[in-house]
């Protein structure tokens, strides 16, 4: 293969690469001075908007009166879905390589009839917010209630109403995996392991809620949209497809971004509508999402009911594991990535971190009339984690072998690679095997194991549990493009070399606070050869950075990184060809370290960087004859060589279970994983920890509860249990460094890493905690209520 | 009736200004409204995130959930008076946040360092139990609260004279 | 239980701005009792408003008037009182959170005010929120009605025909019911100092440090050295029903001389099912409620008497 090897490119004199540097823009948040969309100014003009949104799953709008909204002092527009849907067509959420996914059109407002509890129904536009709710009181409307369909199995049940009555049924997706003779592998198994397990919705909580300023100009149709998204260049297609103005003259602007997670690339309704509002007042509009209707809004995540199976051999190998899962959706796929990826990933990951050939899954994605659920950070790992590691436990308690022997017997040697999973995905270079024996070293496990049994003597429930996963990061072109959805997989770098001899950089991945204009700087220094302050990164607006596919799925560093560094020496080359031309020498002969350019045999300065661009920018008549300094350099980089940059990891959770009470105490939580080329281990390990709460978070405490009739009983922050610092032990983080080499940089995501096997861990720990006392959990959260069901006490 | 407002006047980060308000008008709008001053940041609206959290009349509170008129006459703080003022224990916190990552989207940050502050000043050397129960009515949804307890932890012993480990 | 009660999701008027609203700020007691007679139903007390505030963004609560009570400087503050009786804590209702926390008279003469107020949300909420109107609002998931009630608190209300005094086992009435009148201001709280042999036992099981409790317990007792028997025992649990209650066929049972104390935590822990009967939310059923209040019971008894957790 065409590739330089990967280190090369990167060992570098004062490089950057893999050094603990702070993010340039912490010092602004902490001071205070951040870009969040709701801190921007805005003109006197500025309409705010607010929603009325349906108290019902399901109901039909029987009746509407405005006038008393429409009269109140301060409010400019009251609208309709079909006043919106005037200006903005529907959208459908499918692609076409989901063969069979289907979905219902989708308006930004309900159009006679609201389908989840929280769809927008009115939008209501005023001069304040608070105007804008007081005018929502004054709407009188009337709902003729329908049947709802809440429960997941209930969906497809004969005689289930029908959401959509054109589409037939309410199965969204159908997807059958079947490799090896899973049957036979079965048949011929000393022990066969199962359960069903049930993950409870949850939502991700970004603390920033939806925000969303839309600016129509009529004079030259153009549309800016500053917005908090992940997805600039996505929402400018989207824009541009749904209200019919060229794409060129869409700006979509992501300022400082309050968390995302993945909730903020969806396309939701009241952000069309606002900008519809905007379209149609012909003048700025405003919508930042309130907590309780982000709660109903917001799309949920998980929501799976797994029937699992797994077949082992005398000996602890794992030799068939066949699963059954049932997600539910909400009543459309969103748009513009479905709502079939959570599941999709969820059954082709189970297994993923062992070697058995034989594995059959089948996955269901059912409509419902609960809010929409898509794709949240770890898109369907915990699941796969989840019911793979509750079941390597149970056949390890079953055959009487300890946690981390089986996961040694079974895992993937470090010797496979390239290898291809029984579910298609393919693995470059894995390290399951260093990542047990240091994960073995780092939570010091046979201490854990002794603390248990003293614990024990004392009356006191402790427990271990070990979680291995695989990740999937760095999606190439076969991930959205190919199905039809206006998302691109690679990424864009335009790099000037500044009169000052500074570098600016402006890139396509964005920012919600992993870091990436950090790590964009520190490749861009890196790679180029100056010092890190030299080095200024702009991203997050389309009318000022390349076009690109910006940040979900782990991407930023991989993709986007590959792109900065591709250009960085792009514009090395460019500078060292312009300095050999003043200095009358070879560029090879050259390098650019630290700032200056120097003999590339012994390091001596011959001209700084800043000399090299005041000749080239002021100076150019003392150039020789016919030279054209190039002071700019551009690059796009997409994956071509693999569909996704997979990775792995191992996570180990220590817990004591206050059997009386139910409660949960979290002792200490270890993480090993292996990103590949670690840019930065600061900002790598905070990526890891925030992700390791996220999934605690879904282990013992999130859940959007529903009553059985779909109205949803704890939509506010102090109702819904999200983690907080006082549950929430120290996180130790370790990593093993297995670089792609299918890049020069080596950079693969971290992302989804601490919530793809956090939850496992904690769940295989309590019931290891309980194992003595014959109890055993199989429902996420574990709530006090579940595990003293669990244990008989109540 | 919405349109009857009151006059409101208050120091605010050692500037004192009156301004008209509707009574149902709370302190974070009238911060980040009218002063501009919008690391006062709202993320529930009913109390519970703390990323609103600022200093009235010393001590923390959530600027949620005061009304506007009920500061009238009231000392308040924000993180960019705090920071203009170089609080000593205000610039410990904030190099030791910066040092340390202890922030990424940055929104939860003024309301944690505000609580941080309060807690640092009554008590110089806490725990990291102490500290994770003092922020704990702080929501933070990116870092896993690990570095921000380090940081605090980090910024006592500096402020206390201590080099860090 | 709701940290939000009484709250309609998808009902009225959904929003995170209050509705429209006038307020007035009380310059004296006898201003506050004016407006209050003048404007009647149409007014609310607001005191640190940390309850009430988060009610007014959400539109749970929409009142016309907001009466500010909270400069009262005469409703403010810890004083022992001696005359006129025996020596007794005279707490002022606007006295915030974070001042009985610090307060040294509260540690020393009512130690369970001093132990359970830590548990009361998180420090910004108490540096507002006020004794007076956490009682008035009688949330029945609060820790502070609860010792109040354990600990017999005579509540003193001034209304403008006259001032009286509630006890505490009268003044809760129901679910954010007091006894108050309609135009009747609670403007301080009195309890006896702690009585020699007396002390407080505290507990508490929140999902999360500063959440509502599932279950509490408030308990003033004065235990019998040497025994698992007390002399006398207040246990009042909080979050089991629509206000705190005082747990009397419990109390019974630890005071009764009759029974062994081999077997009187045990049957104490039965007869709850006399006292308490928990409504269900979707955090915990109704026996999930009832146990956790045995446990509870178990672990306070072993607080009082000092000695391990016993069960």
């Amino acid at each position: 293969m065409p590739h330089p090897p990967a280190h090369a490119a990167i060992d570098r004199p004062n490089s950057y690469i893999g050094r603990s540097v702070p993010r340039p823009n912490a010092r602004r948040l902490v001071e205070g001075r951040g870009h969040f969309t709701d801190d921007l100014p805005t003109t006197p003009r500025t309409l705010h908007v607010a929603f009325l949104r349906s108290p019902y799953p399901h109901a039909r709008i029987a009746g509407l009166d405005l006038a008393a909204a429409r009269a109140l002092p301060g409010v400019a527009l009251v609208a309709t879905g079909a006043d919106i849907a005037a200006v903005c067509t529907p959208w459908v959420g499918v692609l076409t390589h989901f063969a069979g996914l289907k979905s219902a059109p989708q308006y930004p407002l309900a159009i006679d009839r609201a389908v989840w509890l929280g769809e927008p129904i009115i939008a209501v536009a005023a001069t304040t917010r608070a105007i804008a709710e007081d005018a929502i009181d004054l709407i009188g409307i009337d709902y003729e209630e329908l049947p709802a369909v809440t429960d997941i199995d209930a969906a497809l049940a004969p005689g289930a109403p029908v959401i959509h009555p054109h589409l037939g049924d309410n199965l969204a997706f159908r997807l059958r995996l079947d490799s090896g003779d899973v049957d036979a592998a079965f048949a011929a198994a000393h022990t066969v392991v199962e359960d069903d397990f049930h993950f409870n919705r949850h939502t991700p909580v970004t603390l920033e809620t939806r925000s969303i300023l839309a600016d129509y100009d009529p004079a030259t149709q153009r549309l800016t949209v500053c917005q908090s998204t992940q997805t600039p260049y996505q929402m400018q297609e989207v824009y541009a497809r749904h209200f019919a103005i060229p794409a060129a003259n869409v700006r979509v602007i992501a300022g400082d971004v309050g968390g995302s997670f993945g909730m903020k690339l969806h396309v939701y309704g009241d952000e069309m509508a606002t900008v519809a509002l905007s379209i149609m007042l012909r003048r700025p509009v405003k919508f930042v999402a309130d907590r309780l209707e982000s709660f109903v809004s917001d799309i949920h995540a998980r929501a799976h009911r797994v029937r699992a199976r797994m077949a082992l051999a005398a000996d602890g190998s794992i030799t068939a594991m066949a699963v059954d899962d049932t997600t539910g959706i909400g009543p459309y796929s969103a748009y513009p990535r479905t709502s079939a990826v959570e599941g999709n990933q969820a059954v082709r990951l189970m297994g993923g971190p062992y070697r058995h050939r034989a594995y059959r899954g089948s996955l269901q994605v059912v409509f419902q009339n609960k809010a929409m659920m898509s794709q949240y950070r770890a898109v369907g790992h915990p699941i796969a984690c989840a019911v793979t590691e509750a079941l390597v436990d149970r056949a390890a308690a079953a055959l009487g072998l300890d946690a981390i022997d089986i996961r040694r017997r079974n895992l993937l040697t470090d010797d496979a690679y390239p290898y291809t999973s029984p579910t298609g995905y393919v693995f470059e270079r894995l390290s399951h095997h260093q990542c047990l024996d240091l994960l073995e070293r780092s939570c010091d496990y046979a201490a854990l194991r002794r603390d248990q049994q003293a614990a024990r003597q004392r009356g006191v429930c402790r427990g271990i549990g070990i979680a291995a996963f695989i990740e999937i990061t760095s999606p190439g072109p076969a991930f959205y493009g190919v199905g039809g959805a206006p998302i691109t997989a690679q990424d864009g770098c335009v790099m000037q070399l500044d009169p000052s001899g500074a570098v600016r950089v402006q890139v396509s991945v964005t920012e919600q606070g992993q870091g990436t204009e950090a790590i964009m700087a520190q490749i861009a220094a890196s790679a180029f050869g100056v010092a890190l302050d030299r080095v200024r990164v702009v991203t997050g607006d389309t009318e000022t950075t390349p076009y690109g596919g910006a940040t979900w799925a782990s991407r930023g560093a991989a993709i986007g990184g590959e792109t900065v560094l591709l250009t960085g020496h792009a514009l090395r080359q460019q500078c060292l060809a312009l300095a050999a031309a003043i200095l009358q020498t070879q560029p090879q002969t050259l390098d650019i370290v630290d700032g200056r350019v120097v003999d590339a045999a012994d390091g001596q300065e011959r001209i700084s960087v800043a000399e090299l661009a005041r000749i080239a920018y002021f100076r150019p008549d003392t150039l020789p004859p016919g030279i054209q300094p190039q002071l700019v350099a551009a690059r796009n980089h997409v994956p071509r060589d693999q569909p996704f940059a997979f990775t792995n990891g191992i996570q180990a959770s220590h817990v004591e279970v206050d059997t009386e009470t139910g409660f949960v105490r979290l002792l200490g939580h270890w993480v090993v994983e292996d990103c590949g080329r670690i840019i930065n281990p600061l900002l790598v390990d905070e990526q890891i920890r925030g992700g390791v709460v996220q999934g605690i978070g879904a282990a013992l405490f999130e859940e959007c509860l529903y009553s059985p009739e779909g109205q949803i009983l704890n939509a506010t922050l102090a109702d819904y249990l999200v983690p907080m610092a006082g549950e929430i032990p120290d996180i130790h983080v370790a990593h093993v460094e297995t670089p792609t080499l299918l890049t020069q940089l080596g950079a693969k995501g971290a992302g989804e890493a601490g919530t793809a096997g956090a939850a496992a861990a904690v769940l295989n720990a309590v019931n290891d905690a309980l194992r003595p006392l014959g109890a055993q959990l199989s429902e996420l959260p574990l709530t006090p209520q579940r595990i003293l069901a669990a244990l008989g006490r109540v | 009736m919405s349109s009857e407002t009151v006059a409101v006047t208050l120091r605010v980060n050692g500037e004192t200004t009156t301004q008209m308000v509707a009574p149902r008008t709370h302190l974070a709008d009238l911060l980040r409204g009218r002063l501009g001053l919008t690391g006062t940041h709202l993320g529930c609206e009913h109390g519970v995130c703390g990323a609103c959290t600022v200093f009235i009349d010393g001590a923390t509170a959530r600027a949620c959930l005061v009304l506007a008129v009920q500061s009238d006459g009231a000392v308040v703080e924000t993180v960019e008076g705090l920071t203009d003022a170089a609080d000593p224990t205000l610039r410990a916190l904030q190099e030791a946040f910066v040092a340390r990552n202890a922030l990424q989207c940055g929104f939860c940050t003024p309301g944690m360092l505000a609580t941080a502050v309060e807690l640092l000043r009554e008590t110089p050397a806490p725990s990291r139990a102490a500290i994770r129960e003092r922020i704990s009515g702080n929501y933070c949804r990116c870092t896993g609260y690990h570095a921000i307890v380090d940081a605090i932890e980090t910024a006592a012993l500096r402020l206390a004279g201590h080099e860090p480990r | 239980m709701p940290a939000l009660p009484g709250r309609d999701i998808a009902g009225d008027g959904n929003g995170v701005k209050a509705a429209a609203l006038r307020y007035e700020r009380a310059s004296s007691l006898a201003d506050a009792l004016a407006l209050l007679q003048r404007h009647g139903a149409s007014a609310t007390l607001i005191a640190g408003g940390q309850s009430l505030v988060p009610a007014l963004n959400l539109r749970m609560a929409a009142p016309e008037l907001l009466i500010d009570i909270s400069r009262l400087d005469a409703l403010r503050g810890v004083q022992v009182m001696t005359e006129g009786g025996s020596p007794r804590l005279r707490i002022g209702a606007m006295t915030r959170h974070a001042e009985l926390g610090r307060s040294p008279e509260i540690a020393r003469h009512a130690p369970l005010l001093h132990l359970a107020v830590g548990h009361v949300a998180h420090a910004a909420i108490r540096n507002r929120g006020t004794f007076g109107g956490s009682l008035a609002h009688a949330d029945p998931a609060s820790e502070l009605p609860a010792c109040a009630l354990a600990l017999g608190s005579r509540m003193h209300v001034v209304g403008h025909a006259g001032a009286r005094v509630i006890d505490a086992g009268d003044f809760f009435i129901g679910l954010h019911q007091t006894a108050l009148q309609p135009g009747e201001i609670l403007v301080a709280v009195e309890v006896d100092v702690l009585a020699d042999g007396f002390r407080p036992g505290f507990a508490e099981l929140a999902r999360r440090q500063g959440d509502y409790a599932l279950v509490g317990l408030a308990a003033h007792a004065r235990p019998i050295p040497g025994q698992m028997r007390f002399a006398a025992i207040a246990p009042v649990f909080f979050s089991v029903g629509a206000r705190p209650l005082l747990a009397a066929a419990a109390a019974r049972v630890l005071t009764d001389a009759t029974i062994a104390d081999a077997d009187r935590l045990h049957l104490a822990q039965q007869a709850l099912a006399a006292d308490l009967d928990p409504p269900a939310d979707p955090q915990a059923s109704s026996a999930m409620r009832l146990h956790l209040a045995r446990v509870l019971l178990g672990r306070v008894v072993a607080q009082l008497v000092g000695t391990p957790d016993v069960i």
